[in-house]
């Protein structure tokens, strides 16, 4: 059996009869990055701020370790760490003293705190920027020592709501990296994100979340695998002046079985349930007069498994986010 | 020793942010010169310095205290940074006695220049340095449990803030700071029994000139008592309306 470090069942929150989150139940393996997806509104923040002991619980069960902290979360707090969606260190302290005032708040004596900042001041790259007041930070700055605030008192599971939302690529990158590492060194991360990337790319356990509900939770692997058995290829060849219309239409009667569809100006894609063949597709397109240079197998993302449970456009919901 | 620690390093963190700046110890050292000057120039000649005396201690003690209590709290619960405050492994019983204490000794340090300058420039006659020194320190920390309670009574911030000025101004004239209670016309005096500030500059007045419209032992009680009501008012209401 695996060690659940934290469990969750029927958990709900009304604000005046408003349901922002309606009974959902999950649990978070200890050692595991488990990833809340979802738009805006959906409940991620709320359900958070219910774990860490900021909201009030109107139903349901919360677990740290087995036990059923619901009415008593203060005492989970020490194993907590919690990054939340706004920086909020003091801004007119610097780097250097939030991180240590930070330590502090958990008890740890001037010398370890001290040591520990040092630390992770180098670890977020944020040396030089030790002495700065806060408020002169950044964005991306700020996220970082943010983080790494929650992080002065080794949590054993971390908070974080929507880490990389609004700062620039590099950094996101790096917090990334960073999650990853923690993540290795044995922290338990708890992480909120609308980027399926992001969840792709660094989550065990993924939820799906939309309008306080939990629609779908996996693995990443078994959700992909579950969106659709489908096959999809991709044929690239030289922008060559060709009819586009005839072509599909030959294409879609000579295979029949296979849907394809003009990606650009010099791609096609094609996706069916069965496997694809696809020596006789190039023949003919190089007997056609094309120059084909690629054709490549497009794996399922979690984008297809997030879309098809949810039924919520991806570009929709970036562009939500981007105008908040 | 853990909460030791987090005590003293709020407790420190709050003086060396707020307290110790320097538009905040001369704030605490002109306001209350001023406001003596102003009693000078209106009286033209030497006043009665044991009659004003409690009224301008208790002033500097009250904006002193109320004022640094709506940056530590409101302030910072604008600024979310409070936040972590009560997420770290604390009760907020002892994360709020770490936030007021620094009001407290604030409101102290605050009545200092006032009962020197008394003492020694005007001549002022101290009956009693002990129930001096108790009323100060009481007064300290009724004023700021009261900006406390104010400020946690308000959801919103900016409610807070209008509160807080709503209550501090119509207080000098209700607690007996420069009007003695007994002066105040009959219909308005319930409203200053209600007051706890009153008690508190009774007992001043018991030091300076050794009696008050109290005995001082009932000052003492009364005091003590609102502190601790106000105390566990204030976090349950932290409890029940900041998180929601
Ligand atoms: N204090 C509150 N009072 C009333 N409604 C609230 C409150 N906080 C959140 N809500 C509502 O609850 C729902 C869930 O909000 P929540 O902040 O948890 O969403 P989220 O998933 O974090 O979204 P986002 O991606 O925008 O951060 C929203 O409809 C929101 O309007
Ligand atoms: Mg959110």
């Amino acid at each position: 059996m695996t060690d659940k470090i934290l469990e969750v069942q029927g958990l709900k929150k009304s604000y005046n009869g408003f349901i922002a989150v309606n009974g959902i139940s999950f649990h978070v393996n200890r050692a595991e990055i488990f990833g809340f997806l979802g738009p805006n509104g959906a409940g991620k923040t709320t359900t958070i701020n219910m774990l860490i002991g900021m909201a009030k619980i109107s139903g349901g069960r919360i677990f740290y370790k087995g036990k059923d902290l619901t009415n008593n979360i203060k005492k989970a707090q020490e194993i907590i760490g919690v990054v939340p969606d706004e920086s909020n260190l003091y801004n007119e302290m610097n780097g250097f003293d939030n991180l240590c005032f930070c330590g502090a708040l958990y008890g740890l004596p001037k010398r370890e705190r001290e040591k520990k900042a040092h630390g992770l001041l180098e670890l977020f790259g944020l040396k030089d920027a030790a002495g700065k007041k806060f408020m002169a930070y950044s964005k991306g700055m700020k996220r970082k020592l943010t983080i790494a605030a929650a992080l002065i008192h080794e949590p054993e599971i971390l908070f974080l709501d929507e880490p990389t939302t609004g700062i620039d690529v590099s950094s996101v990158r790096q917090i990334r990296n960073l999650i990853k590492e923690l993540n290795e060194n044995g922290t338990t991360i708890f992480l909120t994100t609308h980027y399926i990337e992001e969840a792709e790319r660094l989550c065990n356990r993924v939820a799906f979340i939309d309008k306080g509900e939990i629609i779908q939770i996996d693995s990443v692997e078994q959700l992909i695998k579950a969106s659709r058995e489908t096959n999809i290829i991709e044929i690239h060849f030289e922008p060559v002046t060709y009819d586009k219309t005839r072509l599909l239409e030959k294409l879609n009667e000579i295979f029949p079985g296979i849907e394809c569809v003009l990606k650009n100006d010099s791609a096609i894609k094609m996706v069916s349930i069965s496997k694809i063949d696809i020596a006789p597709v190039v023949n003919y397109l190089s007997a056609e007069g094309l120059f084909i240079y690629e054709a490549r197998l497009i794996k399922p993302s979690l984008e297809d498994a997030f879309v098809k449970a949810t039924g919520i456009e991806i570009d929709l919901m970036k562009k939500e986010k981007e105008k908040k | 020793m853990k909460s030791a620690i987090a005590f003293w390093n709020i407790l420190l963190k709050d003086m060396k942010n707020y307290y110790l700046k320097p538009p905040n110890i001369s704030w605490g050292i002109i306001f209350p010169f001023a406001w003596m000057l102003m009693m000078f120039l209106r009286t033209k000649t030497a006043f009665n310095i044991e009659e004003v005396f409690p009224g301008i201690v208790g002033m500097s003690i009250l904006f002193g205290t109320t004022s640094m209590l709506s940056v530590t709290i409101t302030f910072e619960r604008k600024a979310r940074s409070f936040e972590r405050l009560l997420l770290a492994p604390i009760s907020i019983e002892l994360l709020i006695t770490a936030k007021i204490a620094g009001a407290i000794l604030f409101g102290i340090f605050n009545s200092i220049v006032p009962v020197l300058f008394s003492v020694l420039y005007f001549k002022a006659f101290v009956s009693s340095w002990a129930v001096l020194i108790t009323g100060i320190i009481l007064l300290s920390i009724i004023s700021t449990l009261l900006g406390l309670f104010i400020s946690v009574s308000a959801k919103e911030v900016f409610e807070a803030q209008t509160y807080s000025n709503f209550f501090r101004f119509p207080m000098i004239f209700l607690c007996g700071l420069f009007i003695p209670v007994s002066a105040l016309p009959l219909i308005i005096r319930p409203l200053s029994y209600i007051l706890p500030v009153t008690y508190g500059i009774d007992t001043l007045h018991h030091a300076i000139s050794g009696n008050g419209f109290l005995p001082i032992g009932i000052d003492f009680i009364i005091l003590a008592v609102c502190c601790f009501l106000l105390f566990f008012i204030s976090i349950y209401n932290i409890r029940r309306r900041w998180i929601i």
